[in-house]
Parts: structure tokens; C-alpha cells; sequence
């Protein structure tokens, strides 16, 4: 069984002043200073962006789940409601760079809507973009809930609003986009967010964790200038993410990123158990590194049984050294 | 701007201002166009209302300097409004750097120090991320540490000039005794080729020219910078032979023109060999160049019949050593003082001027030794002419062959 793979690995400490010399020599290298604080390649003075200004920040994103506002229906069925509006908004999306994002809830990525299996969903969906905009949810609904044009309500126009309800399936890992031509420009500029439908029994209790890898093409010439998780580069170098040991990590992992054919996740110092689309209760292989395309998800889990920091990145390493990498930090 | 012009039979022999001082009538178009441009400026342009569209970015890297793990770059802002660089990138990787904390303003430059460890040989590209997520691309197509600017940098740089520019110059004016015993109708020959040769220099240099103001900063002109330095040094060598000859002329008529001529032609190619010794500089300091034997003898080759050039002239007039030494100098030393400009300070937008200024010191010259060519029925492109001007842009289009700068 994959999963008595981590708890197969010796918990007896031993060889952990060594671990933690390891890191802590790795911290205090700064024979390379002039290459950047931690050694690795960063912004300028690792710098970072303003987050209050943005109005929204990685760190809380990534653990951020919307559940919405429920009640109950005629047949005590839970009717789950959001509301999700478009607007147009400049972002910092690196230290000092602008870019002129769309956002839904003025965020990017939007909130990640979180519901249980078999529930029934109502997105309120509100244009305030200047642009048409759609929101096109992967899952289970009829074609006039499909948010793609000439469906349903199909275009929302500037101003307008309407209303997507259908179940809760199936259970798994999803997500959301802006479904408008030109497609592309209308997913780079930030129309996406991850879309969870826990299974009716649950999952085991997890540290939890959101992550939607994403890219920036900042002066239009249908390439990337930034790549990240959760849209700010490098976000979690300087600020890892705080996780314990032993605890059980499960990452909802979704690829968005334009652009680039595919993207990939890579774990240092551990392995996790892979859950295609998250559908499945059973992990598919014992691995430290998947591909994805655009649109291809899954929820990884593991645990950490030694203390320090451990970098987490794609391994193409050009969209590694352009943003999308970060650190667990999991304390002694 | 007036829809009519004054014709002269309308302006009145006596108007209203003819009280007026000269210096007055002069004097008051300036100060009004001094007050309307500053009301207009100090209004903040009335009625034209914000400008449209995201700022204009426009940089120019104006040069490229290798230490080791350091790449640094001097940009200028070529266009309208400010450029804020924000990030760098170097083979699609952020980098650590200094420099360029300030926005650089319209026509400024700044000094942008990287932190790479790049590699002997290989090629990079930059990427300056400027505050709107545009990118400043760079390419650097083969990395050498730039030469430290030093004595013995300066000395070999020298020696440079000296394989190129001194040497052969001086090995061709040797021409001379036999440029003195030829007939009169060979002489003429002689002094086709030496046309022919200044013809292909014009080209040349005006073609490096403009590939040059290519590279450099567009704000400054780019390839007019070309065409302004021919107009700027044929105007300045016109006049300053026709202030020579006139000087002459007082002395002693006869004779002087010759060795007016003589130095025109050594001057030309000076300033010819200065852009060429720019060139060379350049991209020896840029590694572009390999300071082979076969470059110089190349070099030396393609060179030495521009020593026949100038002695050409001189056919049937006595001269000095000294004078000799002189013309030979004026001709082949200027290839050292580029060969140190060029590796030490180079800048494209002054290079491409200055070859520019070559070519239109060589149309100077060309149209100098035009009479000589002259037979007997006074035509020009005489047969003789024809084929030593055919003659000399062969023998420069072969020789030029052996120069892979």
C-alpha cells in the first residue's frame, strides 16, 4: 500500500542533528549573497508584492476554502449559494511589475469553492468587468449551466448577471474559468479558481492546502513572464508554508497556467500519494513529481517525517527560476 | 502660418516699424515664440487633454560589459515617457541586480549590474521586466570577460592600429618613385584607381554605417546620424580647402594644390581609418573579433593601397620626408586612437556619426581628385579613367575579402 509508505519511514530520530545541519547550513550560505538572499533565483533583493494592496495574499489563499452560505430546501436538500463577480484590476503581480488582471471576487485565483457531493449549487455570477465574461464549471450539469456561449445564458455583457445551479458532482477536485473568446486572454488575465466537491463521506482530517498553478504574460507576447502557485512568484521562498510533521498534507492541485503546453508539481525530500482529478479513493502511484495540462487536476497527500525546509516546485526548471517555486517548513 | 506670402511689391518701402531698430525687428518673433511656448507649457498644454494609451517604452542598450559573474548593461531610454526596470531575467531565470533604482527619464541613461554566472562562450539573453510587464531583450551572442581597460589593453590595442593603420599606409605611399616616372596618361590611371579605392571606402563606411545606428539609441537619429556626418565633414573639408588653397594661392600659385590635394586625401582616410580602427576595437572587446595573423595581414593588404592614394597626387611636386612621415600619420594613426575609443568607450550612435563622417570626407575627396582624371579633351570618364576606377573597387572588393571584421 502506498500509504504505509510514510509511516514505513523511521520516525526514530537519529540522523536528525545531520537534518538539521543540512538545513541549517543551506539557510546560512550566503557565500553567494550577491545571488540573492537564499541562493536561489528570487526578485530583486527578494522582494515581494504589496498583498493588502492587491487584496489578496498566497498565504491565505492557500488555505482559504469558500464554503458559501447554505440552507435547506423544500426536501431538507442543502442548497449551496455563492456570488462571484467579474472586475477588471491592476495587480502587482511582481515587485514593481503591474499587470492589468480580470478577476472574479478580486482575486486571483478566484475563491475555491468548496461544497459536498450531491448538494445543490447556485453561483450568482455578476459582470462588473467591462468585458464579457462567463463562468464555465468543470463537473457534472446540464449544457445550459455550462457557461460557455450559446449555452444557457451563455455571454454575461458588462452589467448583466445570472445564476448557475446545478448538483454537487461528482466528488473530486475541479475547476472554474472564464469560457468567452478569445479564450486564452480571458483565462491568462486571471478568470479561474479552483472548484473542490468533497465526497459525501469526507476525507481524512488534513493540514489542507490549495494550490492553482498559474503564469503571467505581461507584455502580450503569448509567453509567460511570471509563473506561479497561487499567482504571486516566489511567494512562499521568502514565506514558507508552515506545516507539521507527521501531520498529513493534502494539496488540491490545479493547473491553469496558458501559454505553456504542460506544468508540473515536484516535492523535495518526500513522495505522495496521487489522486487524479481527486475522484478516486484510491492513489494512483507513490511519486514526487506529475505532469499536468491546462485543466488537469489532483489532490496529492503525504507526510513529513523529518523537520526543515523543503522546496516545492515545477520541474521544468524554467518556470522554476521564473517563479513557481516555494518551501514547506515543517519545525522540529 | 500664413495662407499668403508677402510678395515684394507689397511690402511697403516705408511701414509702420520702419523706425524701429534691426535688432528689434529681429528680437521680438523670439521673445513671442519664447512666451507661447513657455504660457503653453506652464498651462500644461490646453485642450489636449490626457495622452492616450499605456506609456511608451523605448531602451536601448548602449553597451555590454562581461566580468566574471557579473553581466553589466548600460541602457538609454530612448522613448517619450520614464522607464521603471523593475525585475531581470537572464535565460528565462530572475536574477539578482543593482542599479537602475529610479525611474530613467527621457534620453538618460543607467548602469544595470547582474549577477550571473555566466560562461565563457556561450550565448545569454537579458530581460529587463519594466514596471508594466514589458521586457527590454538583449542578446549577448557569445560571453567574453571584457577586456579590463589597462595599460596593457591600451598597448595592444595600439599595436593594433599600428598592424592596420600605420604600416600599410606607409608601405603603399612607397609608391612614390615610381607614382613620379610614369607617363602622364598612366598617372592619370594611377589616380582612377585611387578614386575607385575612395569610392569603395565611401560605401563601406556608409554601410557600416547605418548598421551600426541600428544598434544604437534611436532617440539620437539612428541612421541619419549617418548621412549628418557626411554632410557635416564634406561641408567642413570644402571649406577648409578652399581656405587652404586661397592661403596658397598667395604664395605661390602653382604646385600647391598638389599637396593640398595630397593631404585632403590623407585626411579622408584618416578619419576612414578612425571609424575602421572604432570597428575593430569594438568587437575585440565584445569578443566578436579573433586577433588572427591572417585579420592583420588581411588588413595590412585591403590598407596598402590606400598609401598609393595619397602619394598619388603627389607626382610631380618635391616633397619632404617629414612631409611624408606627416601624410602617412594623418592617414594610418587615427586607426590607433579608434582602436582605443572603440574598445574602451564605445557607443554606436557616435560610432555610426562617425562613419558617416568618413564617408562624406571621402565624397569630399573623390570630387577633389575628379580634375586629374581629365584627358586631353578635358572629359572625365575617359576610358583610362573608367577602367582604373573599375580597377580600384576590384582591387578593394578583393582585398576586402581577406577582412572578415
Amino acid at each position: 500500500m502506498a500509504a504505509l509508505a510514510h509511516t514505513a519511514v523511521p520516525h526514530g530520530h537519529p540522523w536528525e542533528p545531520e537534518a538539521n545541519a543540512a538545513s541549517g547550513g543551506h539557510d546560512g550560505d550566503h557565500s553567494v549573497a550577491h545571488a540573492g538572499s537564499s541562493g536561489h533565483a528570487d526578485f530583486r533583493d527578494a522582494g515581494t508584492v504589496d498583498h493588502a494592496r492587491n487584496g489578496f495574499d498566497p498565504q491565505e489563499i492557500v488555505r482559504d476554502f469558500d464554503w458559501g452560505k447554505t440552507r435547506r430546501g423544500p426536501n431538507g436538500r442543502v442548497i449551496r449559494e455563492w456570488e462571484l463577480v467579474a472586475t477588471d484590476k491592476e495587480i502587482e503581480v511582481a515587485p514593481g511589475v503591474t499587470f492589468a488582471a480580470w478577476t472574479y471576487n478580486g482575486r486571483i485565483p478566484g475563491p475555491t469553492l468548496r461544497c459536498r457531493e450531491g448538494e445543490r449549487l447556485r453561483i450568482t455570477f455578476v459582470n462588473g468587468s467591462a468585458h464579457p465574461h462567463t463562468i464555465h464549471f468543470h463537473g457534472l450539469h446540464p449544457a445550459a449551466m455550462d457557461g460557455v456561449p450559446g449555452q444557457g445564458a451563455g455571454e454575461i455583457a458588462p452589467g448583466g448577471r445570472t445564476v448557475y445551479e446545478f448538483d454537487a458532482l461528482p466528488a473530486g477536485l475541479h475547476l472554474y474559468h472564464c469560457h468567452v473568446r478569445p479564450l486564452a486572454e480571458h483565462i491568462a488575465k486571471g478568470l479561474y479558481g479552483a472548484f473542490i466537491v468533497d465526497p459525501k463521506d469526507g476525507r481524512p482530517d488534513a493540514d489542507e492546502l490549495v494550490m492553482v498553478m498559474n503564469g503571467f504574460d505581461t507584455n502580450f507576447d503569448r509567453a509567460n513572464e511570471f509563473y506561479a502557485a497561487n499567482t504571486i512568484p516566489f511567494a512562499y521562498m521568502n514565506r514558507p508554508i508552515q506545516v507539521k510533521r507527521d501531520e498529513l498534507v493534502r494539496v488540491y492541485l490545479v493547473n491553469i497556467l496558458e501559454y505553456d503546453l504542460i506544468n508540473s508539481f515536484h516535492l523535495h525530500g518526500n513522495l505522495f500519494d496521487y489522486y487524479p482529478t481527486g475522484t478516486a479513493s484510491r492513489p494512483s502511484e507513490l511519486t514526487d513529481t506529475v505532469m499536468l495540462c491546462q485543466g488537469q487536476r489532483g489532490i496529492l497527500e503525504w507526510r513529513f517525517p523529518y523537520a526543515g525546509k523543503y522546496m516545492f516546485h515545477a520541474h521544468q526548471s524554467e518556470f522554476t527560476e521564473l517563479g513557481w517555486q516555494g518551501f514547506f517548513e515543517v519545525p522540529g | 502660418m500664413e495662407g499668403r506670402v508677402a510678395t515684394p511689391e507689397e511690402i511697403p518701402a516705408a511701414g509702420p516699424f520702419s523706425g524701429a531698430p534691426t535688432w528689434l525687428l529681429g528680437l521680438v518673433p523670439l521673445v513671442l515664440i519664447i512666451a507661447s511656448i513657455g504660457t503653453f507649457a506652464v498651462l500644461g498644454g490646453p485642450g489636449l487633454g490626457e495622452r492616450t494609451g499605456p506609456p511608451v517604452e523605448e531602451v536601448a542598450i548602449e553597451r555590454t560589459v562581461l566580468e566574471p559573474g557579473v553581466i553589466e548593461l548600460t541602457v538609454r531610454n530612448d522613448g517619450p515617457d520614464a522607464v521603471t526596470i523593475a525585475q531581470a531575467v537572464v535565460n528565462d531565470a530572475f536574477v539578482q541586480f543593482s542599479g537602475a533604482d529610479e525611474p530613467i527619464e527621457r534620453l538618460r541613461t543607467a548602469t544595470v549590474r547582474i549577477s550571473q554566472p555566466w560562461i565563457e562562450g556561450e550565448a545569454y539573453e537579458v530581460a529587463l521586466v519594466t514596471s508594466t510587464g514589458g521586457t527590454i531583450v538583449h542578446e549577448i551572442p557569445v560571453a567574453v570577460e571584457t577586456p579590463e581597460p589597462d595599460l596593457s589593453f591600451f598597448g595592444l590595442m595600439a599595436l593594433l592600429g599600428v598592424y592596420v593603420g600605420v604600416i600599410p599606409v606607409a608601405l603603399g605611399m612607397l609608391w612614390l618613385p615610381w607614382v613620379r616616372r610614369i607617363p602622364a596618361t598612366w598617372l592619370r590611371g594611377v589616380m582612377a584607381v585611387t578614386v575607385g579605392l575612395l569610392a569603395f571606402l565611401a560605401f563601406d563606411a556608409t554601410l557600416e554605417g547605418f548598421e551600426l545606428a541600428g544598434e544604437g539609441s534611436q532617440a539620437f537619429g539612428g541612421s541619419a546620424l549617418v548621412l549628418l556626418g557626411a554632410v557635416v565633414a564634406y561641408l567642413l573639408l570644402s571649406g577648409t580647402t578652399a581656405w587652404m588653397t586661397r592661403r596658397k594661392a598667395a604664395a605661390k600659385a602653382a604646385g600647391a594644390s598638389a599637396g593640398t590635394l595630397a593631404l585632403m586625401v590623407a585626411v579622408g582616410i584618416g578619419l576612414h581609418n578612425l571609424g575602421e580602427g572604432v570597428a575593430i576595437g569594438a568587437s575585440y572587446a565584445t569578443g566578436a573579433l579573433a586577433l588572427g595573423a591572417f585579420l592583420v595581414v588581411g588588413f595590412a593588404i585591403h590598407n596598402t593601397t590606400e598609401g598609393l592614394a595619397i602619394v598619388a597626387p603627389l607626382a610631380h611636386q618635391r616633397v619632404r620626408v617629414g612631409r611624408l612621415a606627416l601624410l602617412g600619420l594623418v592617414a594610418g594613426a587615427p586607426a590607433v586612437l579608434g582602436a582605443w575609443i572603440g574598445a574602451a568607450a564605445f557607443n554606436a550612435s557616435a560610432a555610426a556619426f562617425l562613419f558617416g563622417f568618413g564617408a562624406g570626407a571621402i565624397a569630399q575627396v573623390i570630387v577633389q581628385l575628379t580634375p586629374s582624371l581629365r584627358d586631353d579633351d578635358g572629359r572625365v570618364l575617359n576610358p583610362i579613367a573608367v577602367g582604373g576606377i573599375l580597377a580600384g573597387l576590384a582591387v578593394m572588393f578583393l582585398t576586402g575579402l581577406l577582412v572578415a571584421a
